[in-house]
């Protein structure tokens, strides 16, 4: 997604320098939401303040928006056709394919050294046997990751918070964020 | 029923982090809770968001919306669920970028990011093979898991787009099943 957004922007139209673009990256990324939709808001709301912001959400949610609406029409007519039933069965089948990529995607930025590896493995542990609700744990993963930096502080060791970026390997798994 | 939906997604969009993933358990999770829609049509409904472009947290509120309430429904889903990203981005970008690159928020997000690395995981674990059935192998499952194998290679393999995945898997899914 940041690619192509990186060429449309920044080379073709020049509304973004390329030093912006680092800016755009930790905050779309980082942001709750889609990165498509976070860069959008980000963009237009640097050209053309909150109106530019509304518009240019407006310009990346309509498409999809029209395509997943004709979807569920054309899914509405065909939802009793046993081989649209099976081959949705098997479209299950790729998008558990492709949320785990996420996951492995999510895992290279955020699996840093052994504290954050623990967090991860724990999260899902709490989340596979008991039923807290996520947004506790999320609050959880936010304190602890402050508790953690500073300990470690206090210990005097060195803490890498955030994932050196390289460029050759983030492009490899370029394909997923379409859906991102 | 209309704003219940909008405030619905309005909730799940302020965690939506990860690119929407995260927090499909929890559309889940609230669907099931107030008995709008059950677990094998929510299967459905994610394997329609997921081949759809776009982030599949947004997709599935336009989808649930539509099922729940038509087009209206869907038009005010998909609002719920953008709309926090339109506000947190505007306040980031106007007020705290130079807050962004403190320490503090560094720390907070180390910590939050296994976190959602976890939750993604659990999706997939749990739309996958958890939810739908008793007994834990049964020919769906175990054609589910080999499909998924499969895509996982011809993506990583071969650099596939997953369009083309997608729909080589609904054949096999019309053959499979």
């Amino acid at each position: 997604m940041i690619p192509v957004i990186e060429r449309e922007v920044v080379q073709k139209r020049k509304w973004l320098k390329q030093e912006e673009i680092s800016d755009l990256v930790s905050v779309a990324g980082t942001a709750p939401g889609g990165v498509g939709v976070n860069s959008a808001v980000f963009i237009g709301y640097r050209k053309a303040g909150v109106a530019g912001a509304c518009m240019a959400v407006l310009g990346i949610t309509l498409p999809t928006f029209a395509i997943v609406y004709l979807l569920s029409v054309f899914y509405l007519y065909f939802e009793n056709n046993h081989k649209i039933a099976a081959a949705l069965k098997g479209i299950h089948g790729a998008i558990i394919a492709l949320i785990l990529l996420a996951a492995y995607k999510m895992a290279k930025t955020s699996l840093l050294d052994i504290s954050t590896t623990v967090m991860a493995i724990a999260a899902l542990g709490v989340l596979l046997f008991t039923s807290i609700h996520p947004i506790f744990i999320i609050a959880g993963g936010i304190l602890f990751g402050i508790l953690i930096v500073k300990v470690k502080e206090l210990m005097r060791m060195k803490v890498r918070t955030v994932k050196e970026t390289t460029q050759s390997t983030e492009q490899q798994l370029l394909f997923p964020e379409y859906y991102i | 029923m209309l704003s219940n939906l909008f405030f619905v997604f309005l909730k799940i969009g302020f965690i939506s982090f990860g690119g929407g993933y995260a927090v499909i358990p929890m559309i889940e999770r609230e669907m099931n809770h107030r008995g709008w829609i059950d677990a094998q049509e929510f299967q459905q409904i994610v394997s329609l968001a997921g081949m759809s472009p776009g982030p599949i947290a947004t997709n599935s509120a336009t989808l649930i919306g539509f099922d729940l309430a038509g087009f209206p429904g869907a038009i005010v889903a998909t609002i719920g669920m953008v709309l926090p990203s339109l506000i947190l981005v505007i306040l980031i970008v106007a007020f705290c970028m130079r807050y962004h690159r403190s320490k503090q928020v560094k720390a907070s997000f180390y910590g939050l990011r296994p976190i959602v690395t976890g939750l993604i995981l659990y999706a997939a674990l749990h739309f996958g093979f958890l939810s739908h059935s008793e007994t834990v192998l049964t020919w769906t499952t175990l054609m589910t898991m080999l499909i998924c194998i499969g895509c996982l290679y011809a993506i990583l393999k071969y650099k596939l787009h997953p369009i083309v995945v997608i729909i080589a898997s609904g054949f096999a899914g019309i053959i499979l099943f």
